[in-house]
């Protein structure tokens, strides 16, 4: 009689058809793949490299979101090799100003209780949906691509229990920064976190989305989330009611280590230069100077982060350079028809095609030397935003907007 | 034989080669590029054989598999560290840069000369005098190295389903 079950256990022994326990290594199916621009090329290369017969081209998904649109012709080319190799196996291909690949890939494909394998370190988001989701190098994934499986070794877990509820100007960004906080950049390597708790059960799927999404910034190989009624909802909205399955961790299974958290005591957080550890109040980095604000990328581009940044900046003008990069087209859609969008171009704001935008530093929005820019990215990697001689804090959406209002790094709780 | 150079903890991949750089796919030339902003002096200086040496969660970040291929083609013989983050770990076996787990790193110091000696499971430090244990892997890993990476292995693989 199998014992009881993380979400991990769960779904590996279903992915490997037998009964998997953490610390296991099993070959799984795979259910879904996605690549991205910048690490399809290599992929694609090993692929071709393997020169077996594709299994899984119905189930590869190809983004280009990280240059988009390309601003160089070398990217382009690769870009036009990525769309014409997609085209030529029968896999699926998202063009430039689609979105972003982890934000599409929960909108059109991902369902609870799947295992999903990209060539992108936050493939993890998905777990906010309750499917098991990882990153992969190109070669993994080449291999996934081509067999439909791979091989994992079934995670440890640690469950993440937060009860309470949110105070106003804090969210779950800056919860997850707090959480990032306490365990370190390397606290959860190899470990699956698991969500729970009243706070979580209680959180809407964008929510879900950006804690899922930063579950790599302290190591963890994937952020799961239980499928309950609210994934219900989300699946019913975007028409896949029927992919809907209940899945959360059994009452007895085995947890490495439990987190305790209180959604009531939490405050703005911030995480400085130049790692996501690196966790502070917003309060006590206050005044602190910055030239540009970015609100977008997988962790906070979706349609609630737009609707608290316009909430914040209307009726006044921002004193610093504002980029705003909607996660999807869809978004796009939403926030222009809720008038988000014009709130924020009236402020001050400028908004980039659906993508990756400024958070990879190598298209648009890269900083000049000496400057500041707090951003609801979840990388302040020395250089990540293309200039290594610049700082990179990362905020809630709400934090990032009245920074730009002042100009300086700012509370949003002043602002409610 | 070779010699060290010596890094810290959290070495990411953004600063093994930076992201504005993954469009270049030949190993040759993302070797040129790394560790640009942290040790301009490496890519021109490191040698046939030397050793990357760092602490604890190397290669964290990014899942650019650029960053265990642009270390490969630099020539160093393997990467010395305390712990590995996951995604890298993975992409360096799969690609065929040979990672070394060992828990003394700290008393190595830049510039000394390393000597590695995998059968024994040993690195010598000429310089100092002292040999340090290393870390050995899972079989089933060890399997993949073996066969020289994650292509003969998936092609096997392939031969069983």
């Amino acid at each position: 009689m199998p014992s009881d079950k993380t979400i991990s256990e769960k779904i590996f022994s279903e992915k490997s058809g037998i009964d998997a326990n953490a610390g296991d290594i099993v070959i799984a199916k795979i259910d879904q793949i996605a690549l991205q621009d910048g690490t399809a090329p290599l992929a694609i290369k090993q692929v071709k490299e393997l020169n077996i017969e594709i299994k899984a081209a119905k189930l590869t998904h190809f983004f280009v979101d990280h240059a988009a649109p390309s601003p160089r012709k070398e990217l382009s080319n690769d870009q036009k090799m990525i769309k014409d190799f997609a085209e030529s196996v029968g896999a699926d291909f998202s063009p430039p100003g689609e979105g972003i690949i982890h934000q599409l890939m929960v909108e059109k494909f991902v369902n609870p209780g799947e295992l999903v394998v990209g060539a992108d370190s936050h493939t993890c988001t998905y777990g906010g949906l309750g499917a098991f989701a990882t990153g992969m190098g190109s070669t993994d994934i080449a291999v996934a691509v081509v067999l439909g499986k791979n091989w994992f070794r079934v995670p440890e877990s640690f469950k993440i229990n937060v009860e309470g509820t949110f105070p106003e100007g804090v969210y779950p960004k800056d919860l997850i920064l707090s959480i990032i906080g306490k365990l370190g950049v390397d606290g959860a390597t190899y470990k699956a976190l698991e969500f729970d708790g009243g706070a979580i059960k209680t959180m809407h799927i964008d929510g879900r989305l950006t804690m899922a999404n930063m579950a790599i910034e302290c190591g963890a190989k994937a952020g799961l989330f239980m499928s309950d009624k609210v994934t219900r909802n989300y699946l019913i909205e975007r028409g896949r009611e029927d992919r809907f399955r209940e899945l959360k961790g059994d009452e007895n299974a085995e947890y490495e280590k439990t987190l305790e958290f209180e959604a009531g005591d939490l405050e703005p957080m911030v995480a400085k230069p130049h790692n996501v550890d690196n966790i502070s109040p917003v309060t006590q980095v206050e005044g602190t100077t910055v030239e540009q604000v970015f609100i977008g990328t997988c962790t906070n581009g979706r349609l609630s982060d737009l609707e608290v940044a316009s909430r914040l900046l209307k009726g006044n003008r921002v004193k610093t350079r504002l980029i705003v990069a909607p996660a999807s087209r869809e978004i796009y859609l939403d926030a222009l028809d809720a008038g988000y969008l014009k709130t924020i171009v009236e402020a001050g704001g400028l908004i980039t095609p659906p993508g990756c935008a400024c958070c990879v530093g190598i298209h648009m929005g890269v900083l000049a030397d000496g400057e500041a820019c707090i951003s609801t990215a979840n990388r302040n990697f020395k250089g990540r935003m293309g200039n290594p001689d610049a700082e990179i804090y990362l905020a809630s959406p709400a934090t990032a907007a009245v920074s730009a209002i002042k100009g300086r790094i700012s509370d949003p709780r002043e602002f409610l | 034989m070779g010699k060290s150079w010596k890094f810290g903890d959290d070495i990411d991949t953004d600063v093994i080669i930076q992201g504005k750089y993954l469009v270049i796919n030949e190993p040759e030339e993302l070797a040129k590029h790394v560790f640009e902003n942290l040790r301009p002096e490496f890519a021109a200086g490191v040698k046939e054989g030397d050793f990357v040496v760092a602490g604890e969660n190397f290669g964290c970040g990014s899942s650019r598999e650029h960053a265990p291929i642009a270390l490969k083609a630099s020539g160093i013989e393997a990467v010395i560290a305390k712990s590995y983050a996951r995604i890298f770990f993975r992409n360096a076996i799969n690609i065929g840069l040979r990672l070394v787990e060992c828990e003394e790193v700290d008393s190595i110091q830049d510039g000394d000369e390393l000597k590695a000696d995998y059968e024994n499971g040993v690195i010598i430090n000429k310089t100092q005098d002292r040999t340090y244990g290393i870390k050995k892997f899972p079989d089933f890993l060890s399997k993949i190295i073996e066969k020289g990476g994650l292509v003969e292995f998936g092609k096997e693989l392939y031969s069983q389903c």
